[in-house]
């Protein structure tokens, strides 16, 4: 009996509607978003210890330090784990299906994990260990989204071992 | 060798009484109030133990138990409570519950503990969509900044959190989907002959994998059920408990916690290398064995909590019952099967064939096994593990045995 994940492999991941983001931020968090919404990827670092972590917060886990300051990124990271969601949770999402949640290591953070759609990659192509990169979606009013897609040359991998 | 923790509370407390309603699909409780389900169950409990409603002096819950506990109180008409304290969290403290029911008890809070779980979900208030409802009402979790971290991605049930687990499983130890498969099927067989379970049909690897994906890794059978119902478990001291109706069955060790680094766990997804593959019950599990002066090979039966399929391996690998990463090869030899298993899992068909009323039905398998009334019984059962979570802190565990031999 086949091992595999589903027969339709071949679709192409879609991401959240962009339409649907309510940020609830606070003093912590809200650099980050501000950041994004310049279309930059950002981490809090520790300026005590130099850890970085996310979820932003008030407190450095390793020392308990409270002063941070804000790294960028370059946006280029490696897929951690993922599932592709094939059923909607809520109705507004049925048409944006199927979906890619990944969790992603940033390569300059590696613990500092995001979770965040992939796009532009069929669901059968995505694999744990792929290079991606960041790209970004304007929700309005200053707020950018961010997503994953295959980096440059995988992207370029993947079309010639599917011809 | 055992802790002093563990000497404090060892089998100085037992189960004495269990009751449940009737296991309904999802919303077909009503017209009855969740109020009335975790009412009926207490009831059920208490004449089960030979006990009163005028007896109980704690409530001991994890979650909230789903109900106003001040209410259920009042409507019960308890003269006097003493004790009343809930885990944080939500399923992971199921187990937890009745260690704390057993702390309230040894130190001296209160003599007759009861817990109690009662899941309703009403019409759209379904509860695999808890992080995502913003709406007031049942099972809404309130938006937070962190929940901003993975709410933009659409990650709002825990089905998908746990599915990213289970597929770095898969990545990092070749689990594959015919294990998953494994555990809903052992799952299944149990409940077959089970008058309370809502899924007595075979469940074959052939219907395994004609089912729709949900969530890859996860299809429809690697997910607990969804329905109604109400569950109840009534503690005392020791001494109380041998004149009463039920033979004991002794509350021998209880843990709950876990690692500061697993904390939020599937609500942000940055755990150690180490443990993102896990079930977060590792801590707990060598605090629980550690206190109960036991082992994996001591135990008779366990009672995993499973939400997922994915979970349970996960669980078999943190509690000792085979190496890191070999749970996949040890489930796929037959070693969970309730006949010829080396260690017998969820015997009562568990959360995915049985009822979910968030864990607390493995309790009451566990007490029924080591009473020697369960439908599905191990012969000779003298020592159940039973467990909550996966989940975000706190997890718990819960050994309780036939016989008590501590102090
Ligand atoms: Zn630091």
């Amino acid at each position: 009996m086949p091992d595999v994940r589903t027969s339709d492999h071949d679709d192409v991941a879609l991401a959240a509607p962009v339409a649907m983001v309510s940020l609830n931020p606070n003093a912590w968090t809200e650099p980050f978003w501000v950041a994004a919404g310049q279309h930059r990827l950002t981490v809090q670092r520790c300026l005590a210890c130099g850890t970085v972590r996310h979820p932003p917060g008030p407190f450095c886990p390793r020392c308990r330090t409270q002063d941070s300051d804000w790294v960028d990124l370059s946006g280029r990271a490696t897929l951690y784990s993922f599932t592709v969601i094939r059923h909607a949770l809520a109705p507004p999402l049925r048409a944006y299906l199927p979906m890619v949640i990944a969790v992603v290591a940033p390569d300059e953070a590696p613990t500092a994990r995001l979770v965040a759609n992939l796009v532009e990659v069929a669901v059968g192509d995505v694999a744990i260990g792929m290079p991606l990169e960041v790209v970004w979606e304007d929700a309005g009013d200053g707020v950018a989204v961010f997503r994953f897609r295959p980096a440059a040359p995988a992207l370029r991998r993947t079309k010639e071992t599917s011809s | 060798m055992p802790d002093e923790s563990g000497r404090l509370l060892r089998d100085r407390t037992a189960i004495v009484g269990v009751g449940a309603t009737p296991f309904y699909r999802r919303g077909a409780s009503a017209p009855q109030s969740t109020l009335e389900l975790a009412g009926k169950a207490v009831l059920a409990a208490l004449a089960d133990a030979g006990l009163r409603p005028d007896d109980v002096d704690g409530f001991a819950l994890y979650s909230g138990g789903g109900f106003d506990p001040a209410l259920l109180a009042q409507t019960l008409g308890i003269p006097n409570v003493r004790f009343m304290a809930t885990l944080t969290g939500g399923g992971g403290g199921a187990p937890g519950a009745v260690g704390l029911a057993a702390a309230g008890i040894v130190s001296g809070h209160a003599d007759v503990v009861v817990s109690v779980m009662a899941m309703q979900q009403p019409g759209a208030a379904r509860f695999g969509s808890v992080f995502g409802r913003k709406e007031p009402g049942a099972y809404a979790a309130r938006p937070t900044p962190e929940s901003d971290f993975i709410a933009h991605a659409g990650l709002m049930g825990p089905g998908q959190m746990f599915a990213i687990l289970t597929q770095r499983h898969m990545y990092q130890y070749g689990t594959t989907r015919r294990h998953l498969a494994e555990v809903a099927i052992s799952t299944r067989e149990n409940a077959r002959n089970r008058p309370s379970a809502l899924m007595r049909s075979p469940l074959t690897e052939e219907d395994y994998f004609a089912a729709r994906m949900i969530s890859e890794p996860f299809c429809l059978f690697d997910y607990c059920l969804e329905c109604d119902g109400a569950v109840a478990v009534v503690t005392t001291s020791a001494e109380r408990a041998r004149d009463l109706r039920q033979p004991p069955v002794y509350v021998t060790a209880s843990a709950q916690g876990g690692a500061g680094d697993w904390g939020q766990a599937i609500m942000w997804m940055g755990m150690p290398d180490d443990t993102f593959a896990s079930s977060g019950h590792r801590p707990v599990a060598k605090d629980l064995y550690r206190r109960a002066g036991l082992g994996p090979a001591d135990v008779d039966v366990a009672l995993l909590y499973d939400h997922f399929t994915g979970m349970v391996l996960m669980q078999l690998e943190d509690y000792g019952f085979c190496p890191i990463g070999e749970s996949g090869p040890f489930v796929a030899d037959g070693n969970i099967r309730y006949l010829g298993g080396s260690i017998p899992v969820n015997t009562h068909g568990g959360n995915l064939s049985d009822a979910y009323i968030i864990g607390f039905t493995h309790v009451v398998e566990a007490v029924e096994q080591l009473r020697g009334s369960a439908v599905n019984q191990v012969a000779n059962a003298e020592v159940a593990l039973v467990t909550g979570g996966p989940a975000p802190l706190p997890v718990s565990g819960l050994i309780l045995k036939r016989e008590a031999t501590g102090a």
